[in-house]
């Protein structure tokens, strides 16, 4: 069913042997969480109740881990079969990205051992955005390694149980497309209930379909991201016709947001702001300009026939959309009274430690299992 | 091959972001309907200008609660407060303007003000925990906690518009902590120990309904002269008799996001104290709007997901079958 194939080679590469450095200096200052508490080892605050930890490993981390989504979308709901050979990897990518969201998350909730309530009847508050988000990324994380169980089974060669996956896999696929449309949005409507904190710029009702957009175009510009690198490090031959074309799709996408989005600040009689000279103003500036010039990139037939070019946008447009993730966050969040963060060393180190375990994860994957499908030029799948 | 063209895929997605909008514009229309005040519902009345600051609240609270001394000022022994913290659910704080000698005066003047829950009638905090750890008294109206449901996750600081909720970041197993409204105390028929540690009537507690119309007698009445002022329990019958203060012509909690059960008066404009000027429908009537739109009764995610389940089901067979055929020759019955 796929012609993908383990990579083989090294698995402790030099690569692997920093990443273990970061999490082994990650695993101390956890250690001191769990004993001390969250305050000794972070920056948080009353005010900033939330850090990096939400902000980066969850909010950022899950948009860049939408790779699986929107292939799964694209491949599977658009019919767009040409790009079945992107599909595992992001597939992997996303997998990784998500349970490593989950995880984190019990880094910073205080109270661990009682998440089991979200799970009874009479504690759930169905009203509670954070309570659709928790299901959703919980279930998602799920939904995700059952979708890319397939390459567990071709590994091990279980065919029976792989034609028995395969029967019912379009309902784990709409699952893996239905959850992340619910709680990518839903990542934008819990800062509905910030309220004034956040600022005008960013605080609007229409934060849930602003969240979903950036969770679409971080979807598609880190398919081309990690799909650039990949073909790079493992020589899988010449992809960029095939990113070319995701990046047409992505063009539109980021056309529609950005209408979306400017439209909703004028309307709102925020632009003035914007154009201040403020801090913020100059943060929605440069959300917005690393939108235009990753646009105008894969704009161009031109620049999109260049790897290093489309390379090069689908990083200006992850930025963009982190940022703009970070400011809902993070930056544009201003509890008053004095309160101030920035994330503590301890914080960073266990951020840097999770963004390693991925790449080391990643990469062992991608030599054990069949992910990658080796080919010469491109669309010579059928 | 089918294939959906990009230009109708585009229509689509330009089609649902039009219905999208019009749906959350109609929602936060008609937000106001979201909670209203109960009949039973009680609260406090805390009139600034009747305030000493004499922190007697403070330690009737400390005492009340089983809270430790708060050594901010220095001391370990004396309660020295300066802030709402993970010690402290109730604090008497001072505004002070230029020489800070005319009580109740903006300028060049002094005022108390009194930091706690709120109580609001539509609670961002209630509204953001995922587990209903943080809950409204369906008869009392108040805020209440529930440790053994809480998994401190925070959100309620981050939905707080008051930054009431405190956490306990020093605890290997923290809690939130945040007032009460001593509802332990009501449970046996009394009230708040802040209202009844209060000498002057400052804070007064009481039925919201009864508190309202106490707020308004007061803003009837002519700066200077001599009225009576219930004391420590609006229907206790106490009262002293104090010389009334010049109002701000506005109650702050009567329609702050909806309405809360603890209420302030004042001589001097609200922000002074750092109190937010809030608009009169609350954040959590406009997320549950949007939310209800999307998932009353999980009708819209499940009519989504099977038109997803159909596409992806035709998608893939119609894949496979191109798949068999254009392979056949090379991995006979390979999948």
């Amino acid at each position: 069913m796929s012609e993908a194939k383990p990579l083989g080679g090294r698995i402790f590469t030099p690569t692997v042997f920093v990443c273990l450095l970061f999490i082994g200096v990650a695993g101390f200052v956890l250690v001191k969480r769990f004993i001390y508490g969250l305050g000794p080892v972070s920056n948080m605050s009353d005010g900033y109740p939330w850090g990096i930890w939400i902000a980066y490993d969850v909010v950022v981390g899950s948009a860049f881990a939408c790779g699986g989504y929107v292939m799964a979308l694209m491949v599977y709901v658009l019919n767009k079969g040409q790009y079945h050979p992107l599909v595992r990897p992001a597939l992997l990518a996303s997998a990784f990205g998500y349970t490593l969201a989950g995880v984190s998350v019990f880094f910073d909730i205080g109270r661990y051992a009682h998440a089991y309530n979200l799970y009874l009847p009479w504690q759930m508050n169905v009203h509670s955005v954070m309570f659709e988000v928790a299901m959703c990324i919980g279930t998602y994380i799920f939904v995700l390694w059952l979708e890319f169980t397939p390459a567990f089974l071709e590994r091990w060669k279980q065919k029976g149980l792989n034609k028995l996956l395969n029967k019912v896999i379009f309902l784990l696929i709409a699952l893996g497309v239905l959850l992340p449309t619910m709680h990518q949005s839903s990542l934008g409507s819990m800062m509905i209930l910030a309220g004034y904190k956040l600022d005008p710029l960013w605080q609007t009702p229409l934060l849930p379909l602003l969240f979903l957009g950036t969770a679409l175009f971080m979807g598609f510009a880190m398919v081309i991201f990690e799909g650039t690198i990949s073909s790079r490090v493992y020589n899988l031959g010449d992809e960029t016709s095939m990113f070319a074309k995701v990046s047409r799709i992505l063009y539109w996408v980021i056309a529609v947001w950005m209408i979306v989005r400017l439209h909703n600040v004028f309307v709102n009689g925020h632009l003035g702001d914007a154009f201040s000279g403020s801090f913020l103003g100059n943060m929605f500036l440069l959300e917005n300009l690393f939108l235009v010039v990753g646009m105008t990139i894969i704009g161009s037939s031109k620049f999109r026939s260049s790897a290093r070019m489309l390379f090069i946008a689908a990083v200006l447009i992850l930025c963009a959309g982190a940022l703009y993730r970070f400011n809902v966050y993070l930056i544009a969040f201003k509890p008053g009274a004095g309160f101030s963060y920035f994330p503590s060393w301890g914080e960073q180190m266990v951020t840097y430690a999770l963004i390693a375990t991925e790449i080391a994860a990643y990469t062992f994957f991608v030599k054990y299992f069949p992910v990658f499908e080796v080919h010469e030029p491109v669309e010579s799948n059928s | 091959m089918q294939k959906i063209k990009r230009r109708d895929f585009l229509k689509g997605a330009a089609g649902s972001v039009a219905l999208l909008s019009v749906g959350v514009q109609s929602q936060s229309a008609e937000a106001s309907t979201a909670a209203e005040r109960g009949s039973e519902h009680v609260g406090i009345l805390y009139d600034s200008t009747l305030c000493v600051g004499c922190n007697a609240c403070m330690s009737a609270c400390k005492e009340a609660n089983d809270m430790p001394p708060d050594p901010t000022g220095g001391s370990i022994t004396l309660d020295n407060a300066d802030d709402l913290s993970e010690n402290t659910l109730n604090v008497i704080k001072m505004f002070v303007d230029g020489n800070g000698e005319t009580k109740d005066s903006a300028v060049d003047g002094y005022a108390f003000i009194k930091r706690q829950c709120l109580h609001c009638v539509d609670p961002g905090c209630a509204s953001a925990c995922p587990v209903s750890a943080l809950y409204k008294d369906e008869h009392t109206g108040i805020v209440k906690y529930n440790k053994n449901a809480c998994i401190g996750c925070r959100y309620c600081q981050v939905a707080c518009p008051y930054l009431i909720p405190k956490f306990e970041w020093n605890d290997w197993y923290p809690q939130i902590v945040k007032c009460q409204l001593c509802d332990h105390l009501i449970e046996k028929g009394g009230v708040s120990a802040c209202c009844s540690a209060c000498p002057t009537g400052a804070a007064l507690f009481g039925k919201v309904d009864d508190l309202l119309k106490e707020s308004a007698r007061r803003l009837t009445m002519e700066p200077g002269v001599e009225y009576a002022f219930p004391v420590s329990s609006i229907d206790a019958g106490t009262v002293q008799t104090h010389k009334a203060s010049e109002y701000v012509p506005h109650v702050y909690g009567e329609h702050e996001l909806g309405g809360t059960q603890v209420m302030y008066m004042s001589g001097v404009p609200f922000d002074k104290f750092g109190l937010p000027d809030v608009p009169k429908h609350s954040y959590a009537a406009i997320a549950n709007g949007i939310q209800g739109t999307l998932y009353k009764s999980m009708v819209l995610p499940a009519i989504v997901f099977s038109g997803l389940a159909y596409f992806i089901n035709k998608h893939k067979k119609m894949e496979e079958a191109e798949h068999d055929t254009t392979n056949s020759n090379e991995d006979g019955g390979k999948s």
